[in-house]
């Protein structure tokens, strides 16, 4: 397990609707669904905190456009404009 | 570039300031949509190929009916089932724009099931991505042309039988039987492996729409979970143990390198181009300068009405032919049944300097009502202060409105007793109304008669230049 920033996988959690699909998709079991419920009334995705490959399933299989961020290995936030 | 971060990609609007009420940072669709993946491999691949300002999304009918609200594109909104029609159209005008046709399978294989393959058979310069989910998602899910044999919707509850129901409809397979199309996949998007080869299906569709490549044909089995009650997991599930044996993954037509761009004549839409086209001069061509009009007679909106036969397209048509050459704006629009003779038949016509908005007299300056009929639907709908003129020879009784000019004119009677021929009724109304507003001149409308009566014997054209006279004077004479 390494303890690098990044890659790691981002839910906004009030724009998740909690369908589950990102959560099937993690080839490495690093999203749960939270016990708890978001503003909107749905058990939201959420990074366990370690161990994302940035893959980049959660991503495409959210239907959300927002719901999902996943910064990749590669990730320099200094870049971002 | 590669890229570092993966995040809502620039194809979609930042915040979805089209989309009403308070939640605009997120989408309408239903948890598990398949809609929704759709969407993000779209949006990013626009983001990607640099295509999010060089697009035009035509979004159909059904949930993706609000794709307006996400698309930092154009848009058109498509009656159902139209938008290849529509996508068509936007192509042509804008070859210099990628076009994108987004539709349902109801909204595509059903209602519209021949606006996709005609399109598709002409090969036109338009990427369609076809959501199958097996359903009526917005309706409530109900049986589409794509249903599976036995599959139970809330049409078929018993599940969908072919011998009643027929059988799903193929899509790739029927459009690729056709000779245009350049590219038409078959994905899924039920896991992540799958999704990336939608990815890429979608990426190349709309790469060869950048190059002008014809026709691009993606069909995504996508998921329904709400009309399909099922969690989202479950319903990606299901499109692989019982789509993906009936619709089978996989490219059906790819001419790759062999794909021909096509260049079609854009229309002309330039109305000063439209006219040079057609041989008419911009210019106002005016014959006859105008004598003095009234202020209430300057602006006119007029209901011709009566039975058929009795010449009210005639009399409308002749009114703003007459007044076109005195250099006014007009416009004609006829009303009438299936009946050639009989029934009933209105026309509106408008004769105005400004330019005409609806083409409809709902509230017409001058009403001219050549049977009871007429009279008794349309009188009430003249503006007040506006004019009647009625055909006193066969209205037996007197107008209700004390609000309006009155001019009762036996117009039958003077065509059929006075000139000997029941058919010049039309042109004794043209003399009526020029001696009523002024508008006309008697000898400019009998100078033109030839032109209205193209090909007819003179002896015609004397009749007519009888009427015209005839019902000019009888105004004249008795208001």
């Amino acid at each position: 397990m390494t303890d690098a920033k990044y890659p790691r996988a981002e839910v906004n959690l009030d724009k998740c609707k909690g369908c589950g699909l990102c959560i099937a998709a993690c080839p490495v079991n690093v999203l749960v669904e939270s016990p708890k419920l978001n503003s909107r009334g749905y058990h939201y995705a959420e990074y366990t905190g370690s161990g994302c490959i940035g893959c980049g399933n959660c991503f495409y299989s959210c239907p959300e456009p927002d719901a999902i961020i996943v910064y990749l290995k590669n990730y320099n936030p200094d870049e971002e404009v | 570039m590669k890229k570092t971060v993966l995040r809502k990609p620039k194809g979609f609007i930042d915040v979805y300031k089209y989309k009403p009420g308070a939640e605009k940072d997120r989408t309408h669709y239903c948890p598990g949509c398949g809609h929704g993946i759709l969407h993000k491999l779209i949006a990013e691949a626009l983001e990607d190929l640099d295509l999010v300002d060089e697009t035009i999304l035509i979004s159909p009918v059904g949930c993706s009916v609000f794709a307006y609200y996400y698309f930092d594109t154009g848009n058109f909104q498509a009656a159902h089932g139209r938008a290849p029609a529509v996508a068509t159209a936007a192509s042509r005008a804008n070859p210099d724009k990628v076009v994108i046709s987004y539709q349902g399978d109801g909204d595509l294989a059903a209602i519209g099931g021949n606006n996709i393959l005609q399109a598709a058979n002409r090969g036109e310069n338009i990427a369609v991505f076809f959501v199958n989910n097996a359903i009526y998602g917005m309706t409530g899910g109900q049986m589409a042309p794509t249903t599976l044999e036995g599959q139970v919707t809330t049409t078929t509850p018993y599940g969908r039988n072919v011998d009643t129901d027929g059988y799903p409809i193929k899509m790739c397979e029927v459009l690729s039987q056709l000779t245009a199309p350049t590219y038409v996949e078959r994905v899924s998007l039920h896991d992540a492996p799958h999704i990336r080869k939608a990815r890429n299906a979608v990426r190349k569709a709309l790469q060869n729409a950048k190059e002008r490549k014809g026709f691009q044909f993606i069909e995504v089995l996508s998921s329904c979970p709400s009309g399909w009650k099922m969690d989202p997991v479950k319903s990606m599930e299901w499109i692989k143990e019982k789509m993906l044996p009936l619709y089978p993954l996989g490219v059906y037509r790819d001419k790759g390198e062999d794909a021909k761009i096509t260049k079609r004549p854009v229309p002309v839409m330039e109305p000063a181009a439209v006219w040079e086209k057609l041989g008419i001069s911009a210019e106002k061509d005016v014959d006859f300068p105008r004598g003095d009009v009234a202020d209430e007679y300057k602006k006119m909106s007029i209901r011709v009405a009566g039975f058929g036969g009795q010449g009210i397209m005639v009399t409308g048509q002749a009114l703003a032919s007459v007044a076109l050459e005195y250099g006014y704006n007009v416009s004609w629009l006829p009303s009438y049944g299936p009946e050639m003779r009989g029934g009933t038949a209105n026309c509106s016509v408008n004769i105005q300097d400004g330019t005409i908005g609806a083409a409809e007299a709902v509230k017409p300056s001058m009403l001219l009502a050549m049977n009871r009929p007429s009279l008794e639907k349309f009188e009430g709908s003249v503006m007040p202060g506006g004019t009647l003129l009625y055909n006193s020879t066969l209205i037996d009784i007197k107008p209700e409105r004390t609000d309006i000019k009155v001019f009762a004119v036996p117009i039958t009677g003077i065509a059929d007793d006075e000139l000997g021929n029941i058919r010049v009724q039309s042109l004794v109304n043209i003399g009526a109304y020029a001696a009523i507003t002024g508008m006309f001149r008697v000898e400019d409308v009998i100078t033109l008669l030839p032109k209205l009566f193209k090909g007819r014997k003179q002896a015609i054209i004397d009749l007519n230049a009888k009427a015209v006279k005839a019902g000019f004077n009888y105004v004249k004479d008795n208001f």
